[in-house]
């Protein structure tokens, strides 16, 4: 009780809160018990870009996460304690992110940490919770999490990396001898990305032909059209996310590129789809962690769709978003495991979890705790083709679970 | 690099710059006349494509978006102009800016109540879809019909404000409203009309950039700036100013895009900083 009497003094609080503070103030008071399960609280921090041209990816792995813990708290929490998500806005900056972080864990007193939806800014939450000893599970693409410098005992990374993501779009979208033109976002996913395309074109025997990078959150391309033409590519290569995926590739088509090349890009999003439209997606090819149709052959995507449109009003679960929910839940099953909050122990039930909650068996490798998991290549429907509203995308390849498609853990820098 | 290379280059420049003119456009109006810096400008952006799109949609056509939504968001423009912005006046700058600031985060955030985070298409009408081949290079066919509709505004723009009695009474308003109230002027009326006018045409801006660009909660944060640059560039209040710190500053992107396209947000901050060394007050801007 003393500890939340002062966390509300240190804290900006919104009248809500202060509401519920009172609230629980009052009910200490009458009933002692109850605050001290609440002190029991298991909580995670949630710092996501709620604003900002990936708002719309963000929201939904808020939902998800949500949704998680909700069905963990339905049988009774974790060994009897309520577990509570602690959503934070970090803008897309990384200064700003790693603020929040601090504050989760300084203030909060925060279990572990999940989320940050951007490379760059996962890195910077990830120094702030690796120098404090936090359990952090990074939920968006990144090379860089994975390689030694940047790792710790206490970082996972659940989403896919930008070179598994890359190779398995590259293998079924690349030909030998094309040429590939590349549109790439100015920031560490869109060289991440670069690189891996890059490096899987070597493989396959595909060219470059050029490659522009963009300002992250720029909304005009049409002045990158023209070079990008001239380099009569086969292939355009957009790598970029959120709201740039769908104003690069609308802006792309609007400019006639489609006629004379194929777009691909390294993640297709569902969010982008719904916001220009099947006619502009048409074609476009990409991978994603998860498409809502794997329902129809995986139980367990049926039973995360199924508890998803309960709790969101129909609504199916989208690709980003299902990572908030494969990382909260394997953090949840994890402290299940352990008993409790216990670092060391969580860290030691992460990193020998079997887990398969949405996607298929998933497992934390045990040198730089990637998730070996599925990945999916999607290609965008015809509008004609599409059988339901929510009917984006084709699963052109299911690349089953497989350490092989990691960069392996000596070129990571780790003992063999 | 080849000089059609250039060329398209070159117009893809020009035809950027329309669509800054019109974005900057009502941001200079307002501040020319009334002395009033619009924060509200980039959310008046957003409200006006959304309200185009929802007029659409009504409608099935997007023509009626196009004339629709610029009034109905002219009229909420007076409507805040009234109750909001006109008990501030003869204050401190400051707080008309201050409250169009409080504004802008108010209109994104009811809009991301009623209508959520994710953007929604707004599809380019059927009659202007497609590609036209310039000689050059190829061009969409939408972005030409945006250009013609900027010259079509500022030359109606031109002629009310040159050539008619109210034109003659909002340029000697934004002068002397003290005189003018003395000569038996009304000019709350006028500056009612004006701000409706400036954010009528932040709405337009909207609404044309709405095809170009995905329909978002936040497509204005960044009109803002870029309207803004503009402005400062041209010299506060000046028209004339932002048209061709509008046209400049599209032609610098394009350019800097044949060698360094990263650097395509960076560059209008850096011809700013570099007119303002130059000429303090803008290209056009008048010594106070």
């Amino acid at each position: 009780m003393n500890d939340a009497i002062r966390n509300l003094g240190q804290r900006k609080i919104s009248r809500r809160a202060a509401l519920a503070g009172l609230g629980a103030g009052a009910s200490f008071l009458a009933m002692p018990w109850v605050a001290r399960a609440a002190d029991d609280t298991i909580r995670i921090g949630f710092p996501t870009p709620l604003t900002g041209p990936y708002a719309a990816e963000a929201k939904d792995q808020v939902k998800s996460a949500e949704l998680a813990i909700k069905l963990v708290n339905d049988k009774g929490g974790i060994g009897g304690r309520k577990v509570e998500l602690l959503v934070r806005d970090g803008k897309l900056n990384g200064g700003e992110a790693a603020t929040r972080t601090l504050e989760l864990i300084e203030k909060d007193k925060v279990h572990a940490v999940v989320g940050a939806l951007s490379s760059a800014v996962q890195l910077a939450v990830n120094e702030v919770t690796r120098a404090r000893g936090v359990i952090y599970i990074s939920i968006s693409q990144s090379d860089t999490i994975n390689e030694k410098k940047d790792s710790s005992k206490y970082t996972f990374h659940e989403a896919m990396n930008p070179h598994m993501t890359t190779a398995a779009v590259a293998r079924h979208a690349f030909k030998k001898g094309n040429k590939v033109a590349h549109l790439v976002a100015d920031y560490a996913y869109g060289h991440e990305m670069l690189r891996g395309f890059k490096r899987a074109q070597a493989a396959i025997g595909a060219e470059t032909v050029g490659e522009l990078l963009h300002p992250i959150g720029a909304p005009d391309y049409s002045t990158l059209m023209p070079r990008l033409r001239a380099m009569k590519p086969d292939i355009l290569c957009i790598s970029n996310f959120g709201r740039d995926q769908a104003n690069s590739i609308k802006q792309a088509v609007d400019f006639g590129m489609k006629q004379q090349m194929k777009i691909v890009v390294p993640v297709l999003l569902h969010n982008q789809r719904l916001a220009v439209g099947p006619e502009v997606f048409e074609g476009v090819v990409g991978g994603a962690n998860y498409y809502w149709e794997l329902e129809s052959k995986l139980p367990s995507a049926k039973t995360f769709n199924d508890a998803f449109r309960a709790a969101n009003g129909g609504a199916i679960p989208t690709d980003y978003g299902a990572y908030g929910f494969t990382g909260v839940s394997s953090l949840l099953l994890a402290m299940q495991a352990a008993g409790g909050t216990d670092t060391e122990k969580v860290v030691a039930a992460l990193e020998g979890l079997k887990y398969d909650v949405a996607k298929g068996a998933q497992h934390y490798r045990k040198c730089d705790h990637q998730s070996v998991q599925s990945v999916l290549v999607l290609e965008s429907k015809k509008k004609a083709d599409m059988k339901g509203a929510n009917d984006f995308f084709n699963i052109v390849e299911n690349e089953a679970p497989s350490e092989d498609v990691l960069r392996s853990c000596k070129e990571l820098g780790f003992p063999a | 690099m080849d000089a059609e290379l250039i060329l398209i280059q070159l117009f893809s420049g020009v035809a950027l710059g329309a669509i800054l003119v019109i974005t900057a456009l009502g941001l200079s109006i307002i501040f020319g006349m009334l002395g009033v810096v619009n924060f509200a400008h980039g959310a008046l952006f957003m409200i006006g494509a959304y309200a185009g799109l929802w007029v659409a949609s009504l409608t099935g056509s997007f023509w009626w978006g196009l004339l629709v939504a610029p009034i109905m968001i002219g009229v909420f423009g007076m409507a805040i102009e009234w109750l909001l912005v006109r008990p501030l006046y003869g204050r401190s700058v400051d707080d008309p800016l201050l409250l169009t600031f409080g504004l802008s985060y108010v209109l994104v955030e009811a809009v991301r109540i009623v209508f959520g985070n994710d953007g929604i298409p707004f599809p380019t009408p059927s009659q202007l879809t497609g590609v036209a081949n310039l000689g050059v290079g190829y061009f969409p066919i939408y972005r030409l019909f945006v250009i013609v509709v900027v010259a079509v505004v500022l030359l109606l723009l031109w002629l009310a404000l040159e050539k008619t009695k109210f034109g003659l009474i909002v340029r000697a308003g934004s002068r002397d409203p003290t005189i003018m109230r003395v000569l038996g002027v009304n000019i709350s009326k006028v500056w009612l009309l004006v701000f409706g006018v400036g954010v009528g045409l932040a709405a337009l801006g909207g609404v044309l950039a709405g095809p170009m660009r995905t329909v978002n909660p936040e497509m204005g944060s960044l009109v803002l700036i870029e309207a803004f640059v503009v402005t400062v560039i041209g010299g506060l209040g000046s028209l004339l100013g932002s048209v061709v710190a509008g046209l400049l500053v599209g032609v610098a992107i394009s350019m800097t895009a044949l060698f360094a396209p990263e650097m395509g947000t960076i560059v209008m901050f850096a011809l700013m900083a570099l007119v303002l060394l130059v000429r303090p007050r803008g290209l056009f801007g008048k010594a106070a």
